[in-house]
């Protein structure tokens, strides 16, 4: 008897596939929340209010770390040498004009790459595999660069940086030091993660 | 009495008729090669292994605490309070590194002999995802005790992901679940490491020996025993040159794993921390997110690949290559298109490419362990550019480690290898 009984294939394919496709979108679905749940829980995103730095007491070529959103944020107040020594380091770097709009805002894209020339603001976080770069800030010969003008060794992989974050080229690091969203709140703070006119 | 135990006997077997032939085909009347030699005891020295891993991680797992605040405290309280805990745990650190130790002895084994050669493409290529699991199930743990070198061994590595194009940042704070390396991080890498890949792990590892079971396993001959003349003392249709696995080889291997003990039971006793190639110095340090170990390295067993990673002077390109030299591996029974499989009887060619191979994946690792950085100015004086000739030295052994790959394949696929008669039967038939 079964012999007798014509089989729809199209019904079947049709069931098939229709099955098929509901049954993936509702995985898909179901999916959504488990991948969700590895994202920023909303105490990880509170953590990483702005966060105010006093600058009051940094003197010239020193420089001071901030924790921002867990990482650590470079504050240096810049000497008058190691800004006229900027423009001269620009044929060995990568990226002297600040050209990856992804590492600074707008109105840090300048020479000096900071709201005030003195004022250097960065994440120090070197760009190649997030390692904190050490501060060599004097005018003097390094181990790692007879001709070192001051600024950033990073100790993992040996990337440097000049003392306006801006990578040398020839190193592992693939673009500038950061700068972070920052404005002066007066002449002895900065908040750092709000940009200039926004609110926090 | 033998009454009782043959009526348990035929009950089982009424109930679950396949459990005594699964039991002979994988180890009665699995009948493998008579001729292994040395290198055929790490496949069953990384089960071993792997049992160890799994009962010391099930009891570390009842100490230990995964949040940031507490992970650290809970491993010291292991080491100083828990009455044998620092046994415990320190059999499954030297574990780890003597996973990876038989793992890569088996892996070479495999490349000795041409174990990876049809029909085994399939045991190669499950072996080899069993090596990528092993080396996240590595990583994730060794983030666990939230030491300065966990936490920024898994800031490196997480940031690779970073390379990513367009999704890269969006994808490394995913995996964090924070801005940084955090609690969310520990912890999910927690779950990860003591649930979802050991479970991973061991179903892959069951399929590697089925798989294995199903085509039979090689030997330093390279013969093919199926191939050759049937009948041996057991069975008139086996293999000639096949032995069973139980009790021939399991007795064999006992007596490996003895030896094994032997040496494991001293690093654990004596050398625990192996001069800070098992247990980093700097991981003897609290997580510290402001201030980065002088050198971040990874543990051994991750050198050669993280050379590679650094003697690349971009980000995305050097990921790329040290990728490759993982999946280059995959594709060796596609690259190696000889006919001939044991080392014994191969041409001069491959001899030397497997030497040289060998020698870039140790030299690759002392690079990427620093050791070459500390050489450098012994050997070329104080005032030498240690970054220049570490870039040259590891960049040239890189090279090395890639052309093995594109030597074997234009060497066997223009037919260039001058291989040896390979015998009929195994050399040591009787």
């Amino acid at each position: 008897m079964a012999n007798d009984v014509v089989v729809d294939k199209g019904r079947r394919r049709f069931l098939t596939a229709t099955t098929a496709v509901v049954g993936g979108a509702g995985a898909v679905m179901a999916a959504i929340p488990f991948v969700k749940s590895w994202e920023p829980s909303a105490q990880a995103k509170a953590a990483g209010a702005p966060v105010l730095a006093d600058i009051s007491k940094i003197e010239p070529g020193q420089k001071v770390t901030f924790a921002w959103r867990g990482l650590p944020v470079f504050v240096v107040n810049r000497t008058e040498a190691q800004l006229a020594a900027l423009p001269a380091e620009d044929s060995r770097l990568k990226d002297p004009n600040s050209d990856n709009t992804d590492q600074q805002p707008d109105y840090a894209k300048n020479e000096h790459r900071s709201i005030k020339p003195e004022w250097l603001v960065l994440v120090g976080i070197c760009t190649h595999l997030g390692c904190v770069p050490d501060f060599f800030g004097e005018i003097k010969p390094e181990p790692f660069d007879p001709n070192w003008k001051g600024g950033f060794y990073c100790p993992c992989h040996k990337s440097r940086f000049d003392i306006a974050g801006r990578v040398f080229d020839g190193v592992p690091a693939p673009s500038n030091l950061a700068v972070p969203a920052y404005h002066f709140v007066d002449d002895a703070h900065i908040l750092i993660g709000v940009n200039p006119g926004e609110k926090a | 009495m033998a009454g009782v135990f043959a009526n348990l006997g035929n009950w089982f077997n009424e109930r679950a008729p396949g459990l005594a032939p699964f039991y002979s085909k994988h180890m009665s009347a699995y009948f493998a090669p008579k001729n292994f030699n040395f290198w055929y005891y790490f496949g069953v020295l990384a089960s071993v292994v792997l049992v160890n891993q799994i009962l010391t991680g099930i009891f570390l797992a009842m100490f230990y605490k995964p949040s940031a605040a507490d992970a650290f405290a809970s491993v010291e309280y292991i080491m100083r309070d828990v009455e044998w805990g620092w046994l415990i745990r320190y059999m499954h650190s030297t574990g780890a590194s003597l996973f990876f130790v038989v793992v890569y002895l088996h892996m070479f084994r495999g490349l000795l002999y041409g174990s990876f050669k049809k029909p085994r493409e399939l045991v190669w290529l499950i072996g080899m995802l069993i090596f990528l699991v092993l080396m996240a199930e590595a990583f994730m743990g060794y983030v666990l005790p939230w030491g300065n070198m966990s936490f920024w061994g898994a800031k490196v590595i997480i940031s690779l992901f970073g390379a990513v194009p367009v999704i890269g940042d969006a994808l490394v704070t995913w995996i964090m679940g924070d801005y940084l390396p955090a609690d969310a991080t520990l912890n999910r890498f927690f779950a990860l490491h003591v649930v979802a890949l050991p479970l991973v792990l061991l179903l892959l590892v069951a399929l590697h020996i089925f798989a294995l079971h199903e085509v039979g396993s090689n030997n330093p001959d390279g013969v093919e025993i199926k191939k050759g003349p049937k009948g041996n003392r057991w069975s008139a249709t086996a293999p000639a040159d096949g032995i069973p696995f139980h009790p021939y080889y399991t007795v064999h291997d006992l007596f490996g794993i003895g030896f094994f003990l032997l040496i494991a039971a001293f690093i654990i006793f004596f050398a625990p921390t192996f001069g800070g190639w098992f247990l980093e110095h700097d991981n003897f340090i609290p997580a510290n997110n402001l201030a980065t170990p002088e050198h971040i390295k990874p543990v051994w067993y991750f050198t050669p690949f993280y050379a590679m990673l650094r003697m690349i002077p971009a980000k995305l390109p050097g990921v790329i290559v040290m990728f490759l030299g993982i999946a280059f591996l995959f594709l060796m029974p596609w690259l190696d298109r000889g006919r001939v499989r044991s080392i014994r009887y191969r041409g001069l060619g491959y001899k030397i490419a497997l030497g040289l191979f060998a020698v870039s994946f140790i030299m690759l690792g002392a690079v990427g362990a620093g050791v070459s950085a500390e050489t450098i100015p012994v050997w070329f004086g104080a005032d030498a550019d240690v970054t220049t000739i570490e870039n040259l030295f590891g960049r040239f052994w890189t090279l090395v480690y890639f052309a093995f790959f594109a030597f074997v394949w234009i060497y066997t696929h223009f037919g260039l290898e001058k291989t040896k008669p390979v015998p009929e039967r195994v050399t040591t038939h009787d």
